[in-house]
């Protein structure tokens, strides 16, 4: 696999919808690229940064925005006129970020998200394999190990994050030739494990407790994403751990491995292993492979 | 403090909700009826954001260990006090010892009890919502059960409103609210033109899959426009890349689903359009089986009737202070 280049995007001009009354959405393109997402990234970080009265919440998404505002302090079409003034002045090759490359411990093929897929299967659009059966054939990898080895051969970056507190929507950090694609369940599933690893579109996610979900389940990790009560050490400032931006390094582990894991977070002792750095758009579009040997390596 | 003896099918302690934290996937949860929820408040003289006992369908059963004074508003759930009817949208004075008892909602589908002074619960992250899904805020992060105690807190000049109730005009009938209205857009695109008339012209009726999270319609299937999707978006043509959901906005899996209080915060389906926030509270009063229509109106309009609600609730606070 030579260092293929990601070449940027050329993004359409922004849609600027109102959600009602107390709502602007903006999406920037109809498909997922880093250019989207960095440019949603760089433009909810230029709203925080100027603190404009009336803005309530503030969300990157994967490929758009959204704000929502106290409509009794400023209107959908003022904000609009000055989202449409930092747009412009956004460049996003010159934007960088302060980010963490976190280890993410996966038992792939676990036996909890196994009965559930099996549980499910009348809900499939392949009944008769399993997840990563069906994942890695339409992917067109000869089994289930070289798959899981593409999943886990370069890191996921947090392109957003929701659905439920602390759930990480992410994106795999390399070119458009080399990533995976899968559709969701023609059904939802009610059910899915808590610290379920799943993928669905272009994305992978954790499940950070349990409930519906509707992307094919790869694996579980003994890891939490969402500590409520905030005991764990990497959760004393935010309920939640993971960050739009933030960078996960899926790592295959086996049962031992995550049985020790599950014992020290169940201990209240476990911490992350992650690296703080600096993230460049311009070097990773520059040289993907490369760049993200040194992000795993705490170098860049 | 209030011993709850029966606490119905879904009551959870509500304010007006948790703001700054929708990025990481926490909704604001807070009141399904914003309108109801405020003016009870003010009927005990508490300020609109106290802590009130959100009852859904059915209404609960406790006892006041302590004297209080009360307003229940919303759905009709014929409140007594020790077996005697009390009126609702009015202060009512409770004493230690006596027990309160609602029955199923006649009309609406959600009543509020406010308590002069406001339900004393811990804040989390800012409110004292309960968000089910996850197990915070309210009380001990869930609906309220059986031997269950509500602390109150400290009352200011709840004692002077005893007996004054809302004018009229202010009290809605839920019963013939069955029009919400809406601003298409968000991704509308991705319906057919034919399909966003059927939208705002069809009789919706709201399934048994309605709550806190979302209020589930059914009705006529909707037509989306061909297309080869996005890369990321997923195969149906109902799939988008995962995006923000705003509150209020309708995603269409296929029938159309409306996203309320407790909702999941992003996803990818297709989001047509939102419910404007003055009539968010009246959907949140239709009950399962009741028609509901979508009237499109532009973000002007939405913005005007955001007005005329807070316009009637300062009215209503008006006269509660100069004694109804």
């Amino acid at each position: 696999m030579d260092d293929e280049r990601i070449t940027p995007v050329e993004l359409p001009e922004p849609r600027y919808e109102y959600g009602g009354d107390d709502h602007v959405f903006v999406e920037l393109a109809e498909e997922m690229s880093f250019t989207a997402n960095f440019k949603a990234m760089a433009i909810t970080q230029q709203v925080a940064d100027r603190d404009i009265e009336g803005v309530v919440e503030n969300c990157p998404a994967n490929a758009s925005y959204m704000l929502r505002i106290d409509p009794d302090v400023i209107r959908p079409d003022d904000l609009i006129d000055e989202l449409k003034a930092i747009e412009a002045e956004t460049d996003i090759e010159n934007y960088e970020w302060e980010t963490r490359v976190i280890d993410v411990p996966v038992l792939f093929e676990d036996p909890w998200t196994h009965e559930t897929l099996m549980e499910f299967r009348d809900r499939h659009q392949d009944p008769d394999s399993t997840d990563l059966e069906y994942s890695a054939q339409l992917n067109g990898f000869d089994d289930v190990d070289s798959f899981i080895d593409a999943f886990v051969g370069a890191p996921h970056m947090v392109t957003m994050v929701g659905f439920v507190p602390g759930l990480p929507w992410c994106f795999q950090m390399v070119p458009r030739s080399q990533q995976l694609e899968v559709p969701k369940y023609v059904e939802p599933r009610t059910d899915t494990p808590g610290r379920a690893v799943g993928f669905g579109g272009a994305f992978s996610v954790i499940y950070p407790v349990q409930g519906a979900g509707g992307y094919q389940l790869f694996g579980r990790t003994p890891v939490e994403v969402l500590d409520t009560d905030r005991t764990l050490p990497d959760f004393r400032d935010s309920m939640v751990f993971p960050n739009p931006g933030d960078i996960l390094n899926y790592r295959r582990i086996d049962r031992a491995e995550y049985d020790e894991i599950r014992e020290a977070v169940e201990d209240g002792t476990y911490e992350f292993e992650y690296e703080t750095v600096t993230f460049s758009p311009d070097e990773f579009f520059e040289s993907p492979r490369e760049y993200n040997a040194r992000l795993v390596e705490g170098e860049a | 403090m209030i011993e709850i003896e029966e606490g119905g099918i879904a009551t959870t302690i509500q304010d007006l909700g948790r703001t700054g934290h929708y990025h990481i996937g926490m909704p604001p949860s807070g009141a399904m009826d914003r309108y109801a929820h405020t003016v009870a408040n003010y009927l005990v003289g508490n300020d609109a954001d106290a802590a009130t006992v959100e009852m859904t369908y059915q209404g609960i059963t406790a006892t006041f260990r302590e004297d209080a004074v009360i307003a229940i508003t919303g759905a009709d759930m014929s409140p007594r006090v020790n077996g005697d009817p009390i009126e609702t949208w009015r202060s009512v004075a409770v004493e230690a010892g006596d027990e309160l008892a609602l029955s199923f909602a006649t009309e609406g589908a959600r009543a509020y009890l406010a308590v002069a002074g406001g339900i004393d619960v811990p804040k989390v992250m800012g409110s004292g919502s309960t968000y089910t899904l996850v197990g915070i805020g309210g009380h001990e992060g869930r609906a309220l059960e059986a031997g269950d105690e509500l602390s109150i807190g400290e009352s200011n000049d709840g004692d002077e409103l005893v007996g004054t109730r809302v004018g009229d005009e202010y009290v809605p009938t839920y019963a013939d609210e069955e029009t919400v209205r809406i601003v298409l857009g968000l991704t509308d695109y991705r319906l057919t033109e034919a399909a966003k008339e059927t939208l705002c012209n069809a009789e919706w009726t709201v399934s048994s899959e309605a709550d806190r999270v979302g209020y589930r319609l059914e009705g006529p299937d909707l037509e989306f426009e061909e297309r080869e999707q996005p890369f990321g978006a997923g195969t149906d043509p109902s799939n988008v890349v995962d995006l923000g959901y705003p509150i209020g906005s309708i995603q269409v899996p296929n029938q159309p689903i409306v996203l309320m209080q407790d909702a999941v915060t992003g996803g990818g389906y297709a989001t047509v359009g939102t419910v404007i926030s003055a009539d968010r509270g009246l959907l949140a009063q239709r009950q399962t089986h009741d028609s509901v229509y979508f009237e499109a109106v532009d973000v002007d309009d939405a913005h005007a009737a955001r007005e005329e609600r807070n316009e009637r609730l300062e009215a209503v606070r008006a006269a509660i202070d100069g004694g109804i």
